[in-house]
């Protein structure tokens, strides 16, 4: 069996408060009918500007968030219709590390404890001497000397701190690690540094990664496929270099032109979308993106356009894409 | 002459009976009309730096043990504050990564610029003239926009407005701290559109602070790379992103991913970034680099031309 995760239709509706008076209910539509698998080993990129929903989808295949409707297949079980126990076990194999390692780590636990939390919660631990001896082999797995065991979290750097949240997620072994923007708000030369620690760590232990994130430059790097996300919606499913050299979608195409170039000897034609993303409680009619898609028609105002396959395992959901 | 020169720029901090040295020893120079990249990881002080040119760091817990600012041929740093406020807004202006925060929450945007011209330009400070800044920086509407709050606007246009009310007093320097490391790539790929077209319709100096190397490549004539409180190289935009010399910058330039790169692993640069007040001595760079070698440790190498209008502060960048 190949396929770790089958996402299936999946939405997560928020529900916004409503007057009493008006009989409307209205919702914010972070993720609105995504579909896609994972296999075993392999990194998906997640793509998309804020707002987009990539993080609401993480989190809802972690179930930190209701999914509203739609399935989330995890080796043959079902982890949107989970509850208690079984959800419980079933998230020892998926884990998540988060964005800010400033505001992830309690301030008043020690790191032993900060890691050794996920050991007594899952009971991998038989005894005390066990639980230290994982929690070192853990900080070293990461980079991290022993000698920090008993420090807080504010005693150390933004890296060290993402190297204790990839700690506390390995604790548990999952087979499944949802990295939603894990470096953006580390410094640039330390970014390379946690960059390169989970793809040795991908390796070691065959970890699955759904790797969220804004900058696409890094997200290729460090992926085997790409995907692209608009108002809840996946608008490009494609390999990391396929995605980046020939993009479908109108969108992908606007984004990757907008990445700054480094290199003075290769400019790029630049596409400048106009206007921002619209509201996803109203999100546009027909295709989402048509309003600021310079190469919109008649029919991509009325017609929702399908995911649908413009290549070689390449899926895009625009009504003009060529195969 | 220069329309900013630094010389010599030594900045300190107190803080609980201990003084930390944030800014060593930054001479800078910028003429009129150019656009110069500050580029550097947080608590390099480049953010400190700019904000001295109209001092704005507040002091205490600031203090300035050395160095001149000349500003349109004056020293800021000898300044009154009735100086001061003479040259910030008119001379100099800035604009700050986090819009939203920069605007003041329960006043109408239009309102807000009207203040700032009514404080530089008391002559301008009317309605047509805020409708005629907004669409100056390409906002929609502008005769709708000038009665919004900045809670019903994005990020992008929050930064136009902050744009706007710095442009509206004709500066001719104009600082922008981080100008877009908030927005969306697309947002961001707009601001900078505009800061180009702006800069060329208008002629002003823009001191652009960034860590994204690709940004300055994007705008900047010039650039500055600061590490830990100096300036380690400097160099015209195109040459230092095609050849970088100090083993900071290229180190730097390696372990950022490229879009179509196709490098297997990063080069990592060991270590952290150092806090401020607990520098490295001798080269500060060289706990982390690997060129070090136990001299660096011994004596602060010293900024030095190597190249027509390029300067490393490492005598072993060969």
């Amino acid at each position: 069996m190949k396929t770790l995760l089958e996402v299936k239709n999946l939405k997560v509706h928020f529900p916004l408060k409503h007057s009493l008076f008006s009989g409307l209910r209205e919702s914010v539509k972070a993720v609105d009918g995504v579909s896609f698998t994972l296999d075993r080993g392999e990194t998906l990129g997640l793509v998309g500007e804020s707002g987009c929903g990539k993080t609401t989808l993480g989190r809802a295949i972690v179930r930190l968030v209701a999914p509203t409707t739609g399935t989330i297949w995890f080796e043959g079980e079902d982890l949107a219709n989970l509850s208690g126990a079984a959800l419980r076990a079933r998230r020892r194999e998926v884990q998540i590390i988060f964005q800010d390692p400033y505001s992830s780590l309690n301030p008043r636990m020690t790191v032993e404890d900060i890691v050794g939390e996920a050991l007594d919660i899952h009971q991998l631990a038989d005894s005390q001497a066990a639980r230290h001896a994982r929690v070192v082999e853990l900080l070293g797995d990461v980079g991290l000397d022993a000698d920090y065991l008993q420090r807080y979290p504010h005693e150390f750097s933004g890296g060290q701190r993402q190297r204790i949240g990839i700690a506390r997620a390995l604790a548990v072994k999952p087979k499944l690690l949802i990295c939603d923007e894990p470096v953006s708000a580390l410094d640039v030369s330390v970014q390379a540094q946690i960059i390169n620690l989970l793809q040795d760590l991908q390796r070691e232990h065959g970890l699955a990664y759904l790797f969220v994130a804004h900058d696409l430059a890094v997200v290729e790097h460090i992926s085997r496929r790409v995907m692209v996300m608009y108002l809840g919606k996946v608008v490009e499913l494609a390999d990391a270099k396929t995605i980046v050299r020939s993009p479908k979608h109108p969108y992908t195409q606007a984004l990757i032109s907008a990445v700054p170039e480094v290199d003075p000897d290769r400019k790029r034609q630049r596409i400048i979308l106009p206007g921002d993303v619209p509201s996803p409680i109203h999100p546009p009619a027909g295709c989402p993106f048509h309003p600021r898609c310079p190469v919109a028609e008649a029919r991509c105002r009325t017609e929702v356009p399908e995911l649908r396959e413009v290549g070689d395992n390449h899926l895009a959901a625009c009504h003009l894409a060529g195969a | 002459m220069a329309l900013l020169d630094i010389k010599n720029l030594k900045l300190d901090f107190r803080s609980g009976g201990t003084t930390a040295r944030a800014v060593d020893d930054v001479s800078l120079t910028m003429t009129a009309g150019e656009t110069l990249g500050l580029v550097g990881e947080s608590g390099c002080g480049k953010s400190v730096t700019a904000q001295s040119i109209a001092r704005l760091v507040p002091a205490p817990p600031a203090s300035y043990p050395g160095g001149e600012i000349w500003l349109n041929g004056r020293d800021v740093l000898q300044m009154s504050a009735a100086e001061l406020r003479s040259i910030r807004g008119r001379v100099v202006s800035y604009i700050f990564q986090e819009p939203g925060a920069s605007l003041n929450p329960v006043f109408r945007v239009g309102g807000q610029i009207k203040e700032s011209l009514k404080l530089h330009q008391p002559a301008r400070a009317t309605e047509a003239e805020v409708v005629r800044l907004l669409k100056l920086v390409g906002i929609p509407a502008p005769e709708q926009r000038v009665r919004s709050y900045p809670f019903e606007m994005s990020g992008g246009m929050q930064q136009r407005v902050m744009i706007a009310m710095a442009l509206a007093s004709e500066p001719q320097l104009l600082v922008a701290d981080e100008p877009t490391t908030a927005l969306d790539v697309t947002i961001q790929a707009q601001i900078l559109d505009l800061l180009r077209d702006l800069k060329q319709r208008l002629g002003m100096a823009i001191l652009l602070i960034t860590h994204n190397l690709g940004i300055v490549g994007d705008l900047a004539d010039r650039v500055a790379v600061m590490y830990a409180g100096q300036i380690v190289e400097l160099a015209p935009a195109r040459e230092l992103l095609r050849r970088p010399l100090h083993p900071y910058t290229r180190a730097l330039m390696n372990s950022v991913p490229k879009l179509h790169g196709a490098q297997d692993r990063l080069s990592a640069i060991a270590g952290n970034v150092p806090r401020t007040g607990d520098f490295p001595p001798g080269c500060r760079f060289a706990p982390r680099c690997p060129l070090a070698r136990p001299e660096c440790a011994a004596a602060p190498p010293a900024l030095a031309e190597v190249e027509t209008g390029r300067w490393v502060r490492c005598p072993y960048w060969k």
